[in-house]
């Protein structure tokens, strides 16, 4: 069990560079998610912290040992793949039992880990049929007991449940999570799922193009994103964007919308120019006084709560409200934001602004 | 009522498809068999018009490859005595005494050490090239990997005249070394190429895990990549050893005392002793065994899918 820390790491392949810079650290035991869209840099992070890759700069503290250049057999961790790559010329135990052998433990052992493993993953009937037939479900238990059996510093897991069917996922997300909580294990996880990741981990690191965009616990991330990038690809509808032209003082708590006052967390940066004013769609309500109004264009009913989609004076806006509440299209109905959850952002750089209500959230100002 | 399947064939279509098989079986056996047939034919049975499908057999041809004979008069005959062995006894009704051995198991076992020697080195060198090809980043290494199967591109026998004075000022000629290396130098491009195929299919995901898990890359190399590699390398094995067992061309021109194989050898027979078609059938079915016991070795590897299923695509 390790800490393991990023250190301005940098991954070139050739001209192209995977990773820039990227500095974070994971605590002892913590569940951590690597979160981005494909071709973010999250895989290539993780191999290099696996020993898969080597990066081209920077330092990755395993434990307090720098291993950046070490491989991967010296690194004393555990991984498990997307396509699970259980070695198919063995059968389930010998696929357990080869990290252990790879280090010369006694048989008596290796037997007694094996059989430890099946009863946690429940795949001791299992044990001696050949890798090829099992379902994805067993070939994942047979993945996660080939990492635990070492019991290593840490386990590094690239999407491993991208391929399973839907309903299984969940299962075997609920079943990872369990898993992670009995044993206690520092674990890095990659996914593109915004929603395995926030409902999986402790932390979340969210990455773009080679670059850590945002990093924190889930809900702080949630609901103070750093960047525009984040606020889009975190939450489903994602943030709503209303860009305007405007400006807000240090201290200033509203902002003029299209000749709408609309009341925001009071600024600790000021700004002026091109500005992004983010609602969560879930923080949009329907008020028939309210001065900005938008009209209704689509209604998707998602049985407790319905998705309106509204077309304002500043492109279209997302509201999560309940199915309950009686909407018809092209009606033009009051729109009302929860001030203490509105995120202004720099158009320009997509920054967000720092503000009363997210400055112990954001790192910057 | 019937109902009719687009992907089930009907009983016409397989009768159709299984008489064709057997047909072309038929056409590819019958030579083969026919081979067989005469080595245990007598030479007079060998030659008689119209041939003869049922006919005594005998070892006659057998032991003719084996041995070399001579022809002696009825007193040397007497003088002679009975004979002591039962291919003595065969020979001698034909009036003629076994002199010596032929050169025949020489060349037979020439034959196996130059076939299965190059094909050794052929797997050995063309898995760890394949290999390299496949996983690391090599410079030029399209353009290398044509330049190698260029050499494939005209015939090997166009070189074999520079190939003979080489292998002449390199004291290569005639000897089991110098027809290995020809061997495995002409069937390297094939092999490598081939193997390459086989070991791209494998996901480098697996010798990630064994690197993981404690192994060196070697280690994983051995322990994860050989065996899955298996089919690749037993299919490769087989076409190397054929090329190699069957080459003539070359043999005949480069090997004649000392290292000369079975190709060139077998021939010769005819001329020793007139036209003796049972011995050069029984030269050429003994030649055909080794061969084919190596293949049916190696069929389990070539009919079994040994990754299938273990990775999901």
């Amino acid at each position: 069990m390790a800490q393991i820390r990023i250190q301005n790491v940098r991954k070139e392949f050739g001209a192209f560079t995977a990773v820039r810079s990227s500095t974070f650290t994971i605590e002892d035991g913590e569940f951590f998610t690597l979160l981005g869209p494909s071709g973010c840099g999250k895989t290539t992070t993780l191999r290099m912290m696996a020993g898969l890759e080597l990066p081209t700069s920077g330092e990755i503290f395993i434990d307090g040992e720098e291993v950046g250049m070490k491989p991967a057999s010296q690194r004393d961790i555990a991984f498990v793949f997307q396509m699970f790559a259980l070695y198919p010329h063995m059968n389930v135990r010998k696929n357990i039992s080869y990290p252990l052998v790879s280090q010369g433990m006694k048989r008596e052992e290796v037997a007694a880990r094996v059989a430890e493993v099946a009863r946690i993953l429940k795949i001791a009937h299992i044990l001696d049929k050949p890798v090829g037939g099992l379902s994805g479900g067993d070939r994942q238990r047979v993945a996660l007991g080939r990492a635990i059996v070492r019991r290593p510093k840490a386990f590094f897991m690239d999407e491993p449940l991208g391929a399973l069917d839907a309903e299984f996922r969940e299962h075997m997300a609920e079943e990872l999570r369990a898993l992670h909580d009995r044993m206690g294990a520092t674990t890095v996880y990659v996914t593109h799922d915004q929603l395995e990741a926030m409902q999986m981990g402790d932390k979340i690191v969210v990455m773009n193009h080679g670059v850590v965009e945002q990093f924190g616990r889930p809900q702080p991330i949630y609901d103070w994103p750093a960047t525009k990038f984040v606020a889009q690809f975190i939450g489903s509808p994602s943030m709503n964007f209303l860009d305007f032209d405007g400006m807000i003082d240090i201290g200033g708590d509203s902002v003029d919308l299209g000749g709408v006052k609309m009341k925001v967390p009071a600024a600790r940066e000021g700004r002026a120019g091109r500005l992004t004013l983010g609602v969560r769609p879930e923080h949009v309500k329907f008020r028939d006084d309210a001065a900005y109004r938008g009209r209704v264009s689509a209604v998707e009913y998602l049985g407790t709560t319905q998705i309106v989609t509204l077309s304002t004076g500043h492109g279209d806006l997302k509201a999560r409200i309940s199915s309950s509440y009686k909407v018809r299209e092209e009606e033009m109905v009051g729109l009302d934001f929860d001030a203490r959850t509105l995120s202004l952002f720099d158009a320009d750089n997509g920054n967000a602004l720092v503000s009363e209500a997210n400055e112990g959230v954001l790192g910057h100002g | 009522m019937s109902s009719y399947s687009v992907t089930e064939p009907s009983l016409r279509q397989k009768w159709f498809a299984g008489s064709l098989v057997v047909l072309y079986a038929l056409i590819t056996i019958l030579p083969l068999a026919w081979i067989i047939a005469t080595s245990f034919k007598s030479p007079s049975d060998a030659i008689a018009y119209p041939p003869k499908t049922f006919f005594t057999p005998t070892v006659e041809g057998y032991v003719n490859v084996f041995t070399t004979r001579t022809r002696l008069s009825e007193e040397q005959l007497q003088a002679l005595g009975e004979p002591t062995t039962w291919y003595d006894t065969l020979v001698r009704k034909d009036g003629l005494v076994i002199s010596g051995p032929s050169r025949f198991a020489e060349r037979f076992t020439n034959s196996v050490i130059i076939g299965f020697g190059s094909t050794v080195l052929c797997i050995v060198l063309g898995t760890a090239a394949a290999y390299a090809f496949s996983r690391f980043r090599v410079p030029l290494k399209d353009d290398l990997l044509f330049f190698i199967l260029s050499t494939r591109m005209m015939p090997p026998i166009a070189v074999a005249i520079p190939i003979f004075l080489m292998f002449r000022s390199l004291g290569l000629s005639d000897t089991h070394a110098g027809m290995i290396l020809l061997y495995t130098a002409v069937n390297l491009s094939l092999s490598v190429w081939l193997l390459k195929g086989f070991i791209d299919e494998i996901p480098v995901e697996y010798e990630e895990a064994a690197l993981i898990d404690g192994y060196t890359r070697f280690q994983a190399f051995y322990k994860v990549v050989l065996p899955q590699a298996a089919t690749g390398i037993a299919s490769t094995a087989i076409f190397c050893l054929i090329f190699a067992w069957n080459e003539y061309a070359f043999a005949v021109l480069l090997t004649s005392g000392n290292a000369q194989t079975a190709p060139p050898f077998i021939p010769t027979i005819i001329g020793v002793s007139g036209q003796d078609w049972p011995a050069v059938a029984a030269g050429a079915t003994l030649f055909l065994v080794p061969v084919m016991v190596f293949t049916i070795l190696l069929r389990k590897h070539l009919l079994r899918g040994l990754t299938f299923g273990a990775v999901r695509k």
